[in-house]
Formats: structure tokens, C-alpha cells, sequence
């Protein structure tokens, strides 16, 4: 049963690189919730921002390119955007972990897996005993799948394969028993039977845990069998947002449209023509006036040049920004 | 019957691994280990599989950029394992290939003119001053505007650089294109644009297509018949449809059940394979999949699995490579 609190509430979040051209906006008043125990999904294509929006959230960007402009992150109700680096401390990786879609870049190469693995115990619960934390440690491995885990502890990461790091970098970040895991894109390196291993490992263990997860994705796939609930981002805005069972069903904006019915399918007849999204993404440097998808929407009207669409509900829990919904009274 | 385009016959490719201090060699690879396929005039064979099971280079084997091990390519009534440099840059007039990313295959020093009219030149086809407007042609063909003449290729996105990959794989009016992981690299969006690009060429100009992906929803939609590979070798064969609705071999029917399907009220009875794929330097002795498959029995160790077609049926065109393929069932 989903508490209606909502854990983490992100409001109108916008954040910026400065990059040699100017200024951009990655993530342009970006808002959603995630309530207790609850899997929502960001999906998007590459450059949407839902990188950018997981580490803005775990404070993360690269310093001093990026900055949150404004907007603000409640976790539990406490804005996290100004918090001191210390207080940070506190909460990332103890209490919000990642993971990241390539654990090869994100585990270190030249200490063993079991060092790893036991200084997320020291860093965050500095009383436990060593024995201790080396029990605990095995025990998160076990827990990951992980087969032989006293022998793993001694392995470097190369040692072991794509899928095999995975679970260490699930072990790392679930070390602490967070209560927010994000997940940026982590199946999207591996291959579809070890991805499969993995979203049943990661469906099991938010059961026995209750942890909420924040699952980003460019897979229509993924979502659909991983989240309840799912956001949809395009060029640095929200899109869509709805329940997932309600979005494929019913979606709204022409871009889900248009990107639910660009995927093949395995029941779409072969050889046929698949419907497509004309042209390609905006440049964040030169985006369009108004709505960003307007220069690739099939629907666009002149008010769509003028200003962007706020979300509008158009249903219950389902907005869409997009201005067929407006309506004018 | 169609005529047989490409017909690859116990294709053998095994890399040399050195070691020690004299770089002796200490073993090998065995990337693909007697692959035998055909692919008919027009059509499109798709070849799936996962990473490291050899897909990528059976494609570049019958290619010849590298030189097979064992075995025969008969492209065209040649065998191009045993043709000659010189005899093998006439026959490549006729097999092109196009990567998964374009970015490493398109010269990053040369603007987009260099490098469409560069096949014109090597082949030296036609002359110099009609060279423009046949490359101006090419560029529309694939859907792009001829101001792209003067650019570099980081100029582009990602799936336009692709097209410009697909124009000079055109260029010369090639029978057959190998198509190396075409779309794995581009967003939803833009995949299904090359996607579509590729079967209208395909229609307008007879190709015929070696597809080679990972993702079998992409696959499916473009090919029509299917061989399905791993560690080295094709565990089945078959009509595309006839693959999805009927898989015969345990590791097909696990790839098929592992796909994501956009749709959340499909639920799935889904086969979760365990364990992770062998190293090609040491495959598993019979059976490659005995390591990983649900079904394994003591015969799957040791003995070595046929291309074969499926038990109670004598269809050449679903052929499978399972011990037990008439005794089991998958529900």
C-alpha cells in the first residue's frame, strides 16, 4: 500500500550548465513527486534531462558548470537544494543511493570489491566493529545474488562480469539501507537476458525493502514493467506524467504518442512502415520558442509559438503539457 | 525458390590471444566456430544474439575484413575467403557495410562531399565534374539536404551521421549491405526514421540485407528469417514469424521472454536464464548453452548439437541445434 506522503518532492526545478556558448538550461521547471514505496519512472530520449535531474537531486553536478537556478527539493519535507556539504553527507548514499548505468566507471578499479563495499559501512556507521561490517558486507552480496561472496570480496571489478558489477554497485548503494534508490538507466549496458536478471532483482528488493525508486529510462519497455508511475521528459520540460498502465493506454502529448507508436513491436507486422517523430531533437542552445516539441509536432497551433504549455491535468493524476488541453474560461 | 545471394558454409574465425614474455601465442578466441547461413536475393537475414557471441564478426568475416580461420563465403558465386585483395576490391563494389556508429567509420578530417564521392573515386566510376550532383542525389535519397556538402561529420546528430553512413554504402548500387548494429546507438525516435529509410532502399534497389542487432523487437520488424546466435554459433534458423511464435531452442525462447514489452498490462510468464555467457576462450564442451539452459541433461555435456531441422517436421527453413528439441515444451 502506497503512503500518500509524498518522500521527495521536486518543484520547479531548473538547472543550468555554463558551457563555453552560454549558459543552458538543462532542466527547465521540472516538478514531480515520489511518494513512500512508490517505482516512478523518467523516461526520455538522450539530452531530455533525466540525468541532469537525478543529479541535481543528489547534488552531484559538476562543479562550477552546473547550478540548480531555482526550484526546490524536499526530501521529507526539508529543501535539500541549500543544504551544507556535510548535511549532504548525511544523506547521500546513506539515505538517497545511485546507481549508474555503467558500474565499471563507477566502482574503482584498483581496490578490491570487498573494500568497497566495507567503506560505505565505515563512512556512514563509523561504530560498527570490522568483523562486523565483513559480515554485513557478505550479507548484501548474498542478498544481490551474488554467488560465493566470500570469494567476490577479494575480486577486482574487472575480474567480474557486466552483470556481476551491477549487483555490486545495487550492494553498494542499498549498503546503507536508503530510503530513495535512483537508478539511472542500469540495465541499459547489459544484455536482455542479464537485463532481465536485474529488474527481477531490483523488483524483489524494493518488495522486501520499501525503499522508492526513481527509475530512469529511454526504455518504453522498462517502464512498462518496472513503474507504477511514470514521467515523461522532453528537451529539458516535463511532458506527460500518469499512471504507466494509464499513459500506455491513453497517452496525451503528441510526443508519447509519437514515440509509443514509433516502437517496433514484436506483433507489429513486419516490413510495414513504422510511424515516426519527424526531424530530430532541438539543440538546448537553440531551442524553439513556446513548446519545444512544437517543430516536430503533428498537432502544432499558433499558440504553441508563444509561450510554453503548462501541465494540465487531463485526467485524474495524468497531466499533459500541451495546449489541445487548454481550455479557455 | 530464390537464388541464394550469400551462402556461408562452417565459417570458422578464432583470434589469437599472445602472452608471456616472447608474445607467444597462449590460446584463441573462438569468436564464431562453424557458422553456416544462407540469405536469399532481397531479403533480409537477421542475425541476433548478445554481446560477445560472435554476431559482429561473422559480419566482418564475410566482408573479409578479417581473413576466416576455416570455412567458405560464396557471395555472388565467389568465395571471398579465397579471393585475392585485388579481386576482393571488385566484389566489395557489390557488399558494403554500415556500422553502429558512424562516427568512428566516417573520416572526421573529411567534409561530407569527401567522403561520398571517395567510393567514385576508388571504383573511379564516371567523371569528376558529374561527381557532384551524383553525390547531391545520394544526400536527398537519404533524406538530407545538400548544405550538408561543405560539413564535417561531428557536425551532425547521430542518426544523421548514420545517414550519411547509409549514402556511401549506397553509392555504388551494392547487391547486399551488411548492417552492423544500425539503430543500437540512436534514441527511439530517430531508429524507427533509419529503420523505415532502410526498408524503402531495400524495395527500390533489390538489397539484400545481413541485419545484425541485438534488439529483437528491431530485428524482427526488418528481417525476414532470423538466425539466432550464441558463444560462436547459430543455435536456430527459421522465418522470422515462425521464430516468435514457435521458438524450438531453449536460448531462443529465453531471449524472446527477456524482452521488455511496452506494455504494462502484458504480464509475462518470463524464463530468467541464470548465470552469465561463457568465455569464448574456453566454450563449454557439447552443448554451448549447457552451462545456462533450464533443460540440461548429461548428453547436453558432451555431445555436440546439429543444425537440425525440428523434430516432427522436415522444414528446411526452421532449422534448430538442441539435443532435446523434441522433448521439451515451453509454458
Amino acid at each position: 500500500m502506497i503512503d500518500n506522503n509524498p518522500i521527495l518532492q521536486v518543484q520547479n526545478l531548473t538547472t543550468a550548465f555554463d558551457t563555453e556558448a552560454g549558459r543552458i538550461r538543462a532542466i527547465d521547471d521540472v516538478s514531480f513527486d515520489l511518494k513512500k514505496e512508490q517505482v516512478l519512472g523518467i523516461v526520455g530520449e538522450s539530452g531530455c534531462g533525466k540525468s541532469v535531474t537525478a543529479l541535481s537531486i543528489m547534488r552531484l553536478l559538476p562543479k562550477p558548470v552546473g547550478v540548480i537556478e531555482s526550484g526546490r527539493i524536499l526530501f521529507k519535507g526539508e529543501d535539500i537544494v541549500g543544504l551544507e556539504a556535510d548535511k549532504m553527507h548525511e544523506i547521500r548514499g546513506k539515505r538517497i543511493s545511485m546507481i549508474f548505468q555503467e558500474p565499471m566507471t563507477s566502482l574503482n578499479p584498483v581496490h578490491r570489491i570487498g573494500k568497497q563495499l566495507t567503506e560505505v559501512f565505515h563512512l556512514h556507521f563509523s561504530q560498527m566493529a570490522d568483523a562486523e561490517i565483513r559480515q554485513e558486507s557478505i550479507e548484501i552480496l548474498r542478498k544481490v545474488g551474488i554467488p560465493e561472496p566470500e570469494q567476490r570480496m577479494e575480486e577486482y571489478p574487472h575480474g567480474i562480469s557486466g552483470g556481476m558489477r551491477q549487483r555490486v554497485m545495487i550492494a553498494l548503494a542499498l549498503a546503507c539501507k536508503p530510503e530513495i534508490l535512483i537508478a539511472d538507466e542500469p540495465t541499459t549496458a547489459l544484455d536482455v537476458t542479464i537485463q532481465a536478471q536485474i529488474l527481477d532483482l531490483m523488483k524483489k528488493l524494493q518488495r522486501e525493502t520499501g525503499m522508492a525508486i526513481i527509475f530512469i529510462t529511454h526504455d518504453m519497455g522498462v517502464i512498462a514493467e518496472t513503474c507504477q508511475d511514470v514521467v515523461v521528459m522532453y528537451a529539458g520540460k516535463v511532458a506527460e506524467s500518469a499512471a504507466t498502465i494509464e499513459l500506455f493506454k491513453n497517452p496525451r502529448h503528441p510526443y508519447t504518442q509519437g514515440l509509443l507508436a514509433s516502437i517496433p513491436k514484436l506483433e507489429t507486422p513486419r516490413k510495414t512502415k513504422l510511424n515516426i517523430i519527424e526531424g530530430i531533437v532541438p539543440s538546448l542552445y537553440e531551442l524553439p520558442t513556446g513548446c519545444r516539441f512544437r517543430t516536430r509536432c503533428p498537432h502544432v497551433m499558433d499558440i504553441c509559438a508563444l509561450e510554453s504549455p503548462p501541465l494540465i491535468e487531463v485526467a485524474e493524476s495524468h497531466f499533459a503539457s500541451c495546449y489541445l488541453y487548454w481550455k479557455n474560461d | 525458390m530464390t537464388d541464394n545471394l550469400l551462402e556461408v558454409k562452417k565459417l570458422k574465425m578464432y583470434f589469437p590471444i599472445h602472452g608471456g614474455i616472447l608474445r607467444r601465442r597462449v590460446g584463441w578466441v573462438y569468436a564464431v566456430d562453424g557458422v553456416s547461413l544462407k540469405v536469399r536475393t532481397g531479403e533480409t537475414l537477421g542475425l541476433v544474439g548478445e554481446s560477445g557471441c560472435g554476431k559482429t564478426t561473422v559480419g566482418r568475416t564475410i566482408a573479409r575484413l578479417y581473413k576466416p580461420v576455416g570455412g567458405n563465403v560464396i557471395f555472388d558465386g565467389n568465395d571471398l575467403a579465397r579471393l585475392s585483395h585485388r579481386a576482393l576490391r571488385e566484389v566489395r563494389r557489390d557488399l558494403q557495410i554500415i556500422f553502429q556508429d558512424p562516427f568512428e567509420s566516417l573520416n572526421a578530417r573529411h567534409t561530407v562531399r569527401d567522403i561520398l564521392q571517395e567510393p567514385f573515386q576508388i571504383h573511379n566510376i564516371g567523371i569528376p565534374k558529374n561527381r557532384e550532383e551524383e553525390v547531391v542525389q545520394l544526400l536527398s535519397r537519404v533524406g538530407m539536404d545538400d548544405d550538408a556538402l561543405i560539413r564535417f561529420p561531428h557536425e551532425f546528430s547521430g542518426g544523421q551521421r548514420q545517414r550519411i553512413g547509409i549514402a556511401r554504402a549506397i553509392a555504388l548500387k551494392p547487391k547486399m549491405i551488411i548492417c552492423d548494429e544500425p539503430v543500437s546507438a540512436l534514441d527511439v525516435s530517430i531508429q524507427s526514421q533509419i529503420l523505415n529509410l532502410l526498408l524503402e532502399l531495400q524495395s527500390e534497389m533489390n538489397l539484400t540485407y545481413l541485419f545484425i542487432a541485438h534488439d529483437l523487437a528491431v530485428v524482427k520488424h526488418i528481417s525476414d528469417r532470423i538466425a539466432v546466435m550464441y558463444l560462436g554459433k547459430i543455435v536456430e534458423y527459421a522465418q522470422a514469424d515462425s521464430l516468435y511464435d514457435h521458438p524450438a531452442h531453449p536460448y531462443t525462447h529465453a531471449l524472446i521472454s527477456a524482452i521488455p514489452v511496452p506494455d504494462p498490462q502484458i504480464k509475462k510468464n518470463r524464463q530468467i536464464l541464470v548465470g552469465d555467457v561463457p568465455s569464448p576462450i574456453h566454450p563449454p564442451s557439447g552443448c554451448v548453452f549447457h552451462t545456462r539452459c533450464p533443460y540440461v541433461e548429461d548428453t547436453c555435456k558432451v555431445k555436440v548439437p546439429e543444425l537440425m531441422p525440428v523434430p516432427g517436421t522436415t522444414d528446411s527453413d526452421h532449422l534448430q541445434a538442441c539435443l532435446r528439441a523434441g522433448d521439451i515444451s515451453f509454458d
